[in-house]
């Protein structure tokens, strides 16, 4: 799960991560209201989305006076914000953050992330800020400082001077620095996050090290333990297709193409994807049923497939284990009754009872093809929708 | 011989008397698999569906000898179950429970390091070594009757493709020495290096399967291990070649980050590494059945 900006340095600040002030604002009136609470000669104001590129893409401004912050308000508020991270039709903007400007004096990159390979939180630093991190280790791996995260103790006080160190922070600066890594591993730690980044990390012409940007993302398996954090979910920036789904535990990913499936298991779901493309088709999605694929559960997900206009076809591909292929047809031919199903359907079925599951399709008088593998199953139903 | 496992280990059920522990376990009794007893804090002393419930797992395996834990505890509790299985010093523990943090399973591994238990999951099938054509040792969520013993041994990140592979290594005449899913999470037990190396020192494994997906570098650094280790031929698939970067595929573990794990580059580390790469998963029977030149079992 992804927050704001804001949010994230509303709950970064409570663990002592130096932050600018600021205030969330909804309407054009709050911003020019922030801005005279502020009470600073220039302040910025930025579009609250889930997505990176917000500067490049016009959705941060510096404002000097009340009437010019209303008037970027104006400007931002209601309308969409298209960035790399958003694809073609943007995000529409309902939140501003208005903060008091920095002189900045110099910026760098901090981030701590869950790292596999390391079993652990790493801390990973730049001494140059704005950059985009994954383009610099490839380029330039030395320029990066990473540091292991205990997974218990936490980060040592020699890992901290370590990095800040490599920061090029010095004196006072790197006391600041070290301070503002330590809490912002803590903040990590204390609330099972799997990402936080701080892109920039600034050094002000007064000497103070702050963050001027702030990015979190949490470990949905660990949500249960964080009510308070799991209360920020802002629902808007999700596809409602994956929201709706998630209230019936289906596990639904949209994507571009025409050819909705439905599968179960992960790894399998992943692979009727693979093999739609291979066979010349585009897939609508990503859906896994699940272990227990029931009548219920095929119904919703049938309705769920057929909300997004671009479906053209649908395949559904279940290796029935533990739930046998008659029980698996059954709930098929229910759901797709129910849901008055109208685009071309192919079901391939495998596993027990798999005779009797093909035979219960075939009979029910629906217009569907059954196929016996993948593959088969992947041309029919890139035939059928051709 | 197969590995890890073999008809005659003994195994405890953590979370026996939830209902995915105690539906699994009937399975797992009634393909002929040793669960010996079950732990549930609270419920011990009693006799649950014919097996004893202990409230420790130390108690458990005092009594019954068993050396092998599977768990089904729920997603909160479970780095606990786990970590009493390492102090109980279980050769294996198989935990099926998914949706555990991350964190936990990162306190975990540091709790696990130079212990003798190895661990197999979370959030995955299990794994399972078939004895006869109708009975095995089964630990875990898997279908039973599409295993067959023979000389193929499975080892995958996703549960039901491993099912399709066995059901068609079975349909295609042969068996499987041992079937090991390792798991969806990005955190986890045994790796497929682990696992490929078990399959290499086993006499009955004749040729290996191996099931990657998108996220993480686990198959590119098996594919090293591969080249220098394992003589066995490998068949190969990897799921997520259509994945988006950044999205995550059902499994936590399942997602393409700054550029890394894609499927095109771990299948091309397969292709260095000698694999026989399938580029869809219905070919992996009939592609193992040429590579070892008949269906001999």
């Amino acid at each position: 799960m992804n927050i704001h900006e804001y949010q994230a340095k509303q709950l970064l600040a409570k663990f002592g991560v130096p932050v600018g002030k600021g205030i969330a604002c909804k309407t054009v009136d709050e911003v020019g209201k922030a801005f005279i609470a502020l009470n600073q000669p220039l302040a910025v104001v930025k579009v609250q989305i889930h997505a990176g590129g917000r500067g490049k893409a016009g959705g941060v401004k510096l404002v000097r006076s009340p009437d010019e912050a209303k008037k970027v308000a104006q400007s931002l508020l209601g309308k969409p914000i298209v960035t790399p991270q958003t694809g073609p039709q943007g995000r529409i903007v309902k939140t501003l953050y208005v903060e008091a400007g920095s002189d900045i004096d110099r910026e760098m990159y901090l981030a701590v992330v869950m790292d596999r390979a390391a079993q652990a939180p790493v801390v990973i630093a730049a001494a140059e800020g704005g950059v985009d991190i994954e383009e610099l280790a490839q380029h330039r791996p030395a320029a990066i400082a990473r540091q292991r995260v205990h997974p218990v103790k936490g980060l040592m006080s020699f890992q901290a001077r370590a990095l800040c160190k490599h920061l090029g922070l010095l004196g006072d600066q790197a006391k600041g620095g070290a301070k503002l890594v330590t809490a912002l591993v803590k903040a990590f730690m204390e609330l099972d996050c799997s990402l936080v980044e701080i892109n920039p990390m600034i050094v002000t012409k007064q000497g103070e090290v702050k963050a001027l940007d702030a990015k979190m993302s949490f470990d949905d398996n660990a949500l249960f333990r964080h009510k308070d954090v799991a209360e920020l979910r802002d629902l808007d920036e999700e596809d409602p297709k994956e929201v709706e789904a998630k209230k019936f535990d289906l596990n639904y990913i949209a994507l571009q193409g025409n050819i909705g499936c439905m599968v179960n298991g992960a790894g399998l779901a992943m692979a009727t994807m693979d093999v739609i493309q291979l066979k010349g088709g585009t897939p609508a999605n990503f859906l896994d049923v699940g272990g227990g694929a029931n009548k219920q559960q095929v119904t919703n997900a049938f309705k769920i497939l057929l909300s997004d206009e671009n479906v053209k076809g649908i395949l559904v591909n279940i290796f029935g284990g533990i739930m046998k292929c008659d029980t698996i047809a059954e709930g098929v031919i229910a759901a797709a009754r129910e849901v008055h199903l109208s685009v071309p359907l192919v079901v391939r079925l495998e596993g027990t009872n798999v005779e009797l599951g093909r035979k219960l399709l075939q009979e029910s008088g629906l217009d569907l093809q059954t196929a016996a593998s993948l593959d088969e199953a992947a041309e029919k139903i890139v035939r059928a929708i051709a | 011989m197969s590995v890890l496992i073999d008809g005659n280990t003994k195994i405890l059920c953590q979370g026996y008397t939830g209902e995915a522990g105690m539906f699994h376990s009937k399975n797992s009794l009634a393909y002929g698999t040793k669960v010996v007893a079950g732990v549930t804090p609270g419920k011990g002393g009693q006799t649950i569906e014919g097996l004893p419930v202990f409230d420790t797992l130390q108690e458990a395996k005092k009594a019954t000898g068993a050396s092998v834990s599977m768990i089904y505890v729920p997603a909160a509790f479970t780095a606990d179950a786990i970590c009493e299985a390492v102090d109980a010093e279980l050769d294996l523990v198989v935990t099926i429970t998914e949706g555990i943090p991350v964190a936990d399973m990162a306190f975990v591994k540091d709790v696990m390091r130079g212990c003798r238990t190895r661990l197999i999951g979370p959030n995955c099938p299990g794994i399972i070594t078939p004895v006869t054509d109708k009975t095995g040792c089964k630990i875990g969520i898997m279908p039973a009757y599409i295993h067959r013993p023979g000389k193929v041994g499975i080892v995958s990140r996703s549960g039901t493709l491993t099912y399709e592979a066995v059901w068609q290594v079975t349909s295609a005449g042969m068996g499987q020495s041992t079937c090991i899913g390792i798991g969806g999470d990005p955190i986890k037990g045994l790796d497929f290096i682990d696992c490929l190396r078990l399959f290499q020192e086993d006499k009955q494994t004749e040729g290996i399967i191996m099931i990657g997906e998108i996220g993480g570098t686990a198959e590119e650094e098996a594919c090293e291990f591969l080249k220098g280790q394992v003589t066995k031929p490998v068949v190969g698939f990897i799921a997520g070649a259509t994945a988006p970067p950044g999205k995550r595929m059902g499994h936590a573990g399942a997602i393409i980050s700054g550029g890394k794990g894609t499927a095109k580059d771990k299948k091309a580390a397969m292709t260095r590494a000698g694999v026989h790469v399938c580029d869809t998963p219905s070919i992996l029977g009939a592609t193992m059945k040429k590579v070892l030149g008949g269906p001999k079992r």
